[in-house]
Parts: structure tokens; C-alpha cells; sequence
């Protein structure tokens, strides 16, 4: 049985064809301003890395803020059972779920089985969304991407006072202006978002193993900040910005 | 394009002398600092009469700020820094005001001056600021009695609609008027948060939406927030507004029409200066309340 998930976030939109509970394809598009054309042109991607056609897929679901725009997709899944069935797919021990996209951060925990037990988001504030770390990089003039060697880099450890992203932004500027280390200032926004995803964490309590998904799961300073804070190991599966729209193929596939 | 490089946020810098005093007959001169996180006002006071102030961004020195303000408030007027009996220093950087004799909570200064300005029926403050937005119960001397306010995050603050300004590329001082200009009002934009509206509205953009209609969307989203933490003190008239969104009509008569209580109007309570046309800058309401502590103050003789 082949069946696809895709994925459509704020920032990008995932496709991925899975078959006989094996992903056999994947691609990622840029959201851009049309979602229903980004959609299209994931899917299509994802099909011809996997060598297959629309017809020889039997069923399609669609996850993601954008979901709705995804015309091809027979059902739908929310965020929050799609990270969940994506992460016991790829890392069936996980049991504490961190899912940092573009412009939301939530913490999902989940049983033996597989079901969510408990999970919270936040979708109202940058701070703790990855456009934050964007706009910290930008203020930085440097690329998101360098963000983590900077964090490797750093010597000291110094604290930013706003949480807000616009007022992070202003501070961020004194700190250039007085002469503060850029990896030093990296490792500040780093820290901060992290320390806004624990609290999301905190909020459901917290169960090994955890595990890191969404596009800032790539980030590793981001992922160092976590595990530094918690003293705890946090597991990052390959691809981890794919693992929702995995869960949607998955669900597509039950 | 010429406009890409022009700062729509920057809004202009002022400053006044009142022509009708001697500031040298003066028994007590005091100075009001109030260095604020995006603004910084000084008001300099003459026995308790306003004589002159001026209003200044803040840099990236409160020290400097504070000199600053002091010298464009006493420009052309004569007055040095050892003419003053007392100078309280106010706002975020209040302790950093090098020739302040006393640090005040901007609350206490904002309630003071409001007092003073909009005069003593007040009983609800709201003070929109830069980069925080308090609601303060007050009594009828000016005496703060209980206050709540949101410091963490940029939407409700003038910081948040100084992106707004910059990313429409409309001058921050037309804003409020702009938003006024639509035929219908539109929803509120969805988001809270400062960097997520900026992109809803660059798809309303996209969509085709002019920009009064966007600006109407988010003068009417930050009315909305604002409101939330008025209720929570029980919002009670008389209902005065001071800060720089206090200018800002577009924000104004949205929050008075969904609150269902007429903010005053921005007039001196003191009926000659009212008369005389004396300037009304809700900005300095937190240096006015400072310059009247400090007034307070040196008549104790406790400097």
C-alpha cells in the first residue's frame, strides 16, 4: 500500500510518499505566498523521488497549518496526531515530543501505544517559534544555518532580558553596539528560545526519551541550549522537519 | 525609490518654553527625567508651573539621554543644570540620570501627571508607551492605587506600531488618521504577536488590501489588547490616556468605542494655560509628575 503525507507549514511545506510502512520519498517546498501551488509542486516532487504517480497512490492526508489548502488530500490530521504518529514510526521510545516550526513550538507526550496523553502550544508569540531565531539572525546579519556554529563558538554566557522577539531585536542591537562576541549573542537567542520550549515542556511534565522534531531540530545549538538546561539527552531523528508529514502518510495508511 | 530609506517610525522631536515666566524669580526650579525605553522627556518646572520641556528619543545611553533632554527642554532659556533645586529622574532609566537627586516608579510620575494635566476627576490612567502599557487606578491627589501592566510583549506598545509604520511606509504620525480613512472596519488582524501580524499584513498587502484598511485592522487588534488589561483593573471614569499612542485617534477611538467610555479629550484641566493654547504633549505626563515630586521634595529641603 503507498500512501503520502504533506506537511503544510508557515515556512514550508513537506510531502512524503510512504510505502508498506517505509518512506520511499520526500520533498520540501517553500510555503511561499500560494500553499495550494507549494502543495502541489511537494507532492509532485516527492512522487518522482519515490519513482511513483498520483494514481498509484491510494490515499493522501494532509497535516500542517495550511492543511486545508491541500486539495489533493482526501482527510486531514491535526499537528499534534501527526508529530505523534510520526515520532513512533521513526523513534517509537520517544515519550515527550518537542515540535519547534516556523511560527509555532509545542510539546506532545505520548504513551506506549502511541497515543497523546498531553500536549501544549504556542502559537501566539515568536518568542519560542523558529521565525524568532530568523529574526535574531537577520538583526545578526548572518544566516540561521551559522546560527549553531556560532553557539559552538561562544565563551560566555550572557543573558537577554526581553522575551518578546521585536524587543529581543532592540537589545540585540545594544549588545552589537557594545562590543559583545556574535557567538556570544547566538548563544543568548539560542538559550531564550530554548528556555521557551522548555517551558511549554514543563507544562505536560516531562517522560524519556524526549525528542526534538521541526525545522529548528536541525539547529544544533538550539538542541545543545535544551539538553543543557534540562541535563537530559534529547534524540533528533534524521530529517526531523519530515517526521509530521511521516505521521500523515501513517495515518493515511491505518 | 527615494522613500525606501526614509524612517517612517521616526516621529519629530519637540520642545517648548512657556513665554509668560521668569524662570529667575522662580523659588523653586525643578526637573522632571523621564528616560524611557524609546522616548525620553525632561519638564522643567518653575514653583510648580510648567515652564519648559522637551521630548527626544532615547539613545543608546540613559546618561546621555537624560544631558540630552535637559539641554533641548532648556534650549534658548538660559537655564543651567546648577539653576535646579531638585531634578527627579523617571522611566526605565531612571537611575541612570547623572544630575538626578531621586528615582521615582514612572507609574507614580504618570499618575501624577496625569492628574495634574487631565486634572483630579481622573480616575483611570492608561499609559501607552514605548515598550510597555500600564493601566493605573488612581485617587484624586494623583495617588497611585493599583495598577497592572504588560512589560513582555511588543503588541499594545508604541514599539509595535513603529514596525507598523516602517513596514507600510507611513509616517507614524498619520497612522492613527489613515486608519480612520476606510468605509468599513475591517476584522482585527488574528495575531498577537508583533512579528506574526507583520506577515498577516503583508498578505492582506498581497491581497490587495490598501494600506488604511490594514492600518484600520491593526489600530483596532492593538485596541483590543490594550483593553484586556484595562478591564482588569475595572477601567472607571474619568478615563485619561498619556504616551505617545495617546496621539494615535486611529487606536484611541477604537479602544473609547469598544470600552463604551469617552477617553478625555487631550486638554490642560488648567483653564489659563487651556485658554492660552499652551501645548498638550501626552508624552510628558511622566516628567511633569516627576518635576511636581521633585517640587515636593525641595520644598521639604530633603536634598
Amino acid at each position: 500500500m503507498i500512501t503520502a503525507g504533506i506537511d503544510s507549514g508557515a515556512k514550508n511545506v513537506k510531502a512524503v510518499i510512504v510505502k508498506d510502512a517505509k518512506v520511499i520519498g520526500k520533498a520540501m517546498v517553500p510555503a511561499g505566498l500560494d500553499t495550494r501551488g507549494a502543495a502541489d509542486q511537494a507532492y509532485d516532487e516527492a512522487l518522482k523521488a519515490a519513482g511513483v504517480g498520483r494514481k498509484d497512490v491510494q490515499k493522501v492526508f494532509a497535516t500542517g497549518v495550511g492543511r486545508k489548502g491541500c486539495e489533493f488530500a482526501q482527510d486531514e490530521v491535526t499537528d499534534v496526531s501527526a508529530a505523534a504518529k510520526g515520532i513512533r514510526f521513526v523513534m517509537p521510545n520517544a515519550r515527550t515530543v518537542i515540535d519547534v516550526g516556523a511560527e509555532e513550538g509545542r510539546a506532545i507526550r505520548i504513551n506506549q501505544e502511541g497515543y497523546v496523553v498531553d500536549f501544549a502550544i504556542n502559537e501566539k508569540c515568536a518568542a519560542g517559534a523558529g521565525t524568532f531565531v530568523e529574526a535574531m539572525a537577520r538583526a545578526l546579519e548572518t544566516e540561521v544555518e551559522k546560527m549553531a556554529d556560532l553557539y559552538d563558538r561562544s565563551t560566555k554566557e550572557i543573558e537577554m532580558n526581553a522575551q518578546c522577539a521585536v524587543f529581543a531585536e532592540s537589545e540585540l542591537v545594544s549588545l552589537v553596539h557594545s562590543q559583545t562576541a556574535k557567538p556570544d549573542i547566538a548563544r543568548a537567542v539560542l538559550d531564550a528560545v530554548g528556555e521557551r520550549i522548555i517551558s511549554i515542556m514543563r507544562r505536560i511534565g516531562i517522560e524519556k526519551d524526549v525528542a526534538a522534531i521541526g525545522g529548528l531540530a536541525l539547529n544544533g545549538g538550539f538542541i545543545k541550549a535544551v539538553e543543557k538546561e534540562m541535563n537530559i539527552k534529547l534524540i533528533v531523528p534524521q530529517d526531523p522537519q519530515f517526521v509530521s508529514a511521516i505521521g500523515a502518510a501513517i495515518a493515511a495508511a491505518e | 525609490m527615494a522613500d525606501a530609506k526614509k524612517e517612517f517610525w521616526r516621529w519629530p522631536e519637540s520642545r517648548w518654553t512657556n513665554p509668560e515666566i521668569d524662570w529667575k524669580k522662580g523659588k523653586y526650579i525643578t526637573a522632571g527625567i523621564d528616560v524611557g525605553s524609546v522616548s525620553t522627556q525632561g519638564v522643567i518646572m518653575v514653583d510648580g508651573e510648567l515652564y519648559c520641556y522637551g521630548n527626544m528619543r532615547t539613545g543608546s545611553s540613559s546618561p546621555d539621554s537624560a544631558i540630552n533632554v535637559f539641554n533641548k527642554a532648556t534650549e534658548g532659556t538660559g537655564l543651567t543644570l546648577k539653576d535646579i533645586h531638585f531634578t527627579v529622574g523617571t522611566g526605565y532609566g531612571r537611575v541612570n540620570v547623572p544630575f538626578g537627586n531621586r528615582a521615582i516608579t514612572e507609574i507614580a510620575c504618570h499618575a501624577r501627571g496625569a492628574n495634574w494635566m487631565y486634572g483630579p476627576a481622573v480616575k483611570t490612567v492608561l499609559d501607552m508607551g514605548g515598550q510597555d502599557c500600564k493601566a493605573i487606578k488612581i485617587d484624586d491627589k494623583g495617588k497611585v492605587v493599583a495598577f497592572l501592566m504588560n512589560d513582555k510583549c511588543a503588541a499594545g506598545t508604541g514599539r509595535g506600531m513603529e514596525v507598523f509604520a516602517d513596514l507600510l511606509g507611513v509616517p507614524i504620525e498619520d497612522v492613527g488618521d489613515m486608519s480612520l480613512n476606510v468605509g468599513e472596519e475591517p476584522p482585527p488582524v488574528n495575531s498577537t504577536c508583533v512579528i506574526f501580524a507583520k506577515s498577516e499584513a503583508a498578505s492582506l498587502l498581497r491581497a490587495g488590501w490598501p494600506k488604511e484598511k490594514v492600518l484600520a485592522a491593526y489600530c483596532s487588534a492593538m485596541a483590543h489588547r490594550v483593553l484586556s488589561l484595562l478591564e482588569k483593573v475595572n477601567v472607571e471614569k474619568e478615563f485619561a490616556i498619556t504616551g505617545g499612542i495617546a496621539k494615535n485617534r486611529g487606536v484611541v477611538k477604537r479602544l473609547t468605542k469598544e470600552l463604551g467610555i469617552e477617553a478625555c479629550e487631550t486638554r490642560w484641566h488648567n483653564k489659563a494655560y487651556a485658554d492660552k493654547g499652551f501645548p498638550f504633549d501626552t508624552q510628558i505626563a511622566g516628567a511633569i509628575g516627576a518635576a511636581l515630586f521633585g517640587k515636593a521634595l525641595a520644598e521639604k529641603g530633603s536634598k
